[in-house]
């Protein structure tokens, strides 16, 4: 089996003798045996941990969970610093969980939580921030500063929750850079190796936010600007 | 800049820890040779344990019972009814900051029966019990404002003048520079070492016990090294977990023939021992859940399902599951009192790496969880204690000690990747599942061998940047220290014991 691995600006081919294994097993057998330099980061070999999310074919995947075909051709995640090889760096990325506020701003004491509560982000926290869905988002062309997928589907994860007492900061946090800038194109869905959909998680945000008096900015300027709402916080 | 308390490792103890040590008063940094949300914790699956009783009846002197049972007379009663009466109060709290558990019908945390438990008492999120909760811990740091180190590699504890740890030198693994943070006090939070059994294990490739070898280089004491726990169902080629909550909710095991060969409820040692014995007798072993159904499968296992799929090429609502038991827990670790302080002034553990002497020779499937919550609160407040009440004095810094992890290349005769192979593949068979003195003596002869060869290893890769051959060279120097010491251990201790079972001489 040959497949090609970009390094630098450059793709490598690399060739081993073996079938039916995962890409992350080939790079493994490749960077123990063959060269030594080859680099990529892992770790649960079973879709949990996220540390190997990268691009084959010009689609994310984790290697721990993609059947490596011959003539594969991978490269490292987009819309973050290339480290080196397969590795990149997720620190500004992870860095929007903190600027949306994805969190449980309060401490929920003795609630009934039900099934049916339950089940309303039961999905959402399955996200192992592997950042495929960051990756795969165009946003990020146009708008660095953008909240995007993932830290977003986390604020919908504890808006949602029955156990939050303040939805409204929730809503009001992810106005700037946050719903409105999404385009819906629905890429982050399709990668997804969770089965979240942080493109529908955004439309339920931009739902509440609604509920919450926000409207959307650019549908708001196409009338004249005239709602005038200022949600903005300040980070 | 000098932090009060520096925590290494950023799972679910560590994690704990830093909130615990912050509320605390002390200020706090965290460290981690990955990104929190990638350590261990994340794969944790059955459960938390807590006698809370919403699913059948249960008590916490149940809880200290079974935990006492399984431990087979090696833990310290205190710590463990300790843990089973925090218990509650450690799911509560985790609810309370917004952990996704599954939910009974009458909007109760649901609770599942794993092995050696009399009730019903894990306390679960699906098949995703440690990883909703790593996160949520995770998200809970970020609302407090507690800074997380990504990707710094631990290469030594620093102590002072005074000979208390006050500090740590990594290797800040994207740039290849040597860095030291130093702090009052040290929590190492770093995680268990069954990867020494390399692909014999359900663990990430992380496991590999660095702060265990660290903290023992500079004189910690490690205790109860010899106890390794062999998870009874991992997926007979990739040593991926089948949660033990497949044979909590009914799922048998069988041999080829189709029968039935043990209880499947038993601890774990058991269990292991009774499958280990079969494969001697050239059987293979199957987990069948088929009678489950799919619906059940589906929501309850949903991961397992997926990973059989992946991996063996079987789906588990039609086909029997191929396992084995492979290394998947160590109860050893560094020691510690009842306020996670380990033998050496300022310097605390908690979670895997930690021995808080609650597990014995067997742990109980959903009392890991437990631990990481109850005792890294205990280090985090102590330490934090400690550290606000300690002198301010000068970490003494040893520079020129940098030279030795300077990159040398041509050092390349031996392959550390092939030896690393081997001796996970010899300490599976002579450090196992069933141990005879002689194999554990072949298994210390050949370790202590392989460390005379160490000069003739290194890394063929030069980068600075991202150098993951050199990690890897660096953990399997770990790896090295940390077998010689469960095998001296092992060899020290003639009666079976738990998870350390000798062979019977005939």
């Amino acid at each position: 089996m040959k497949i090609t691995v970009k390094r630098e600006e450059k793709f490598v081919e690399y060739e081993v003798d073996v079938v039916d294994i995962t890409l992350l097993q080939l790079l493994t057998i490749i960077k123990t045996t063959q060269d030594n330099t080859l680099t990529f980061a892992s770790g649960c070999r079973s879709s949990v941990c996220g540390s190997c999310s990268m691009r084959v074919n010009d689609r994310e995947v984790l290697a721990c969970s993609y059947k490596v075909q011959d003539g594969d051709r991978v490269e490292p995640l987009r819309n973050v610093p290339v480290v080196r090889d397969l590795v990149v760096d997720m620190d500004r990325s992870y860095a929007f969980n903190a600027k949306a506020k994805a969190w449980q701003k309060t401490i929920s004491e003795g609630l009934e939580v039900t099934q049916e509560d339950e089940k309303i982000n039961e999905v959402q926290s399955d996200c192992i921030l592997c950042g495929s869905c960051y990756s795969a988002c165009p946003v990020y062309a146009v708008n660095e500063e953008f909240l995007g997928p993932f830290a977003l589907t986390r604020v919908w994860r504890y808006a949602s929750d029955i156990r939050e007492a303040d939805e409204k900061s929730k809503i009001d946090t992810i106005q700037t850079n946050g719903v409105w800038d999404c385009t819906l194109c629905n890429e982050c869905t399709i990668v997804c190796p969770q089965g979240i959909s942080s493109k529908t998680d955004i439309e339920k945000l931009r739902s509440k936010s609604v509920m919450a008096g926000y409207s959307d900015p650019s549908f708001a300027n196409s009338f004249g600007g005239g709602f005038g709402f200022d949600g903005s916080p300040s980070f | 800049m000098q932090t009060d308390v520096l925590i290494i490792g950023a799972g679910g103890a560590g994690l704990v820890a830093a909130l615990n040590a912050k509320e605390s008063g002390a200020s706090v940094l965290v460290i981690t040779k990955e990104y929190p949300t990638r350590s261990q914790t994340c794969m944790a699956q059955g459960g938390i344990n807590a006698a809370l009783g919403n699913a059948g009846k249960d008590s916490v002197e149940a809880h200290i019972k079974n935990t006492l049972k399984s431990a087979h007379g090696l833990a310290n009663e205190e710590a463990v009814r300790l843990m089973c009466c925090e218990a509650p109060n450690a799911v509560k709290w985790l609810d309370s900051i917004g952990v996704c558990f599954s939910r009974t019908k009458d909007a109760k945390i649901a609770q599942r029966t794993l092995g050696g438990a009399s009730a019903p008492r894990a306390c679960y999120a699906q098949d995703y019990t440690g990883l909703k909760i790593l996160h949520t811990l995770y998200d809970r740091c970020m609302s407090e404002g507690i800074e997380i180190l990504s990707e710094k590699y631990l290469l030594e504890l620093i102590k002072n003048e005074d000979g208390c740890v006050c500090g740590a030198k990594v290797l800040d693994i994207r740039s290849g520079e040597i860095q030291n943070y130093e702090s009052r006090a040290v929590i190492l939070a770093t995680g268990g070492y069954s990867r020494i059994y390399d692909k014999n294990s359900t663990n990430s490739t992380a496991s590999t016990g660095d702060g265990i070898a660290v903290a023992a280089r500079i004189g910690a004491s490690l205790v109860d090294m010899e106890f390794v726990q062999f998870h009874p169902t991992a997926l007979k080629n990739s040593s991926i977990l089948i949660s033990e909550s497949a044979r909590g909710e009914g799922g048998y095991l069988l041999n080829s023939k189709g029968e039935r060969f043990t209880n499947e409820l038993a601890p774990r040692d058991e269990v292991s021992r009774a499958i280990n014995e079969e494969i001697l007798k050239g059987e293979d072993i199957f987990l069948d859940i088929r009678h489950l159904g799919e619906e059940f499968i589906e929501e309850g296992l949903p991961q397992e399902r997926k990973l059989a799929k992946l991996y063996e090429n079987i789906d588990p609502v039609h086909d029997l599951i191929p396992i084995r038991p492979v290394a998947h827990y160590t109860m050893g670790g560094i020691e510690v009192d009842k306020n996670s302080a380990t033998t050496l002034k300022g310097l605390f553990a908690a979670g895997e790496c930690a021995n808080h002497r609650v597990h014995g020779a067997n742990r109980l499937g959903g009392n890991s969880l437990l631990e990481i919550v109850v005792f890294g609160k205990q280090a985090g407040v102590n330490a934090a204690k400690y550290a606000l009440g300690a002198e301010n004095t000068e970490c003494f810094q040893a520079e020129s000690e940098n030279e030795k992890y300077q990159l040398e290349s041509g050092k390349n005769e031996i392959d550390f990747y092939e030896v690393r192979e081997h001796i996970g593949n010899l300490f599976y068979k002579n450090v196992g599942i069933v141990r005879k003195k002689s194999e554990l003596q072949e298994a210390l002869n050949e370790i202590i061998d392989i460390k005379s060869k160490l000069h003739l290893m290194g890394v063929s890769d030069n980068s600075k940047v991202y150098n993951s051959n050199f990690i890897e060279f660096l953990e399997f120097q770990n790896i090295l220290e940390i077998c010689e010491n469960v095998v001296s251990s092992a060899l020290k201790r003639d009666e079976s014991c738990g998870a350390h079972y000798m062979e019977k001489l005939s």
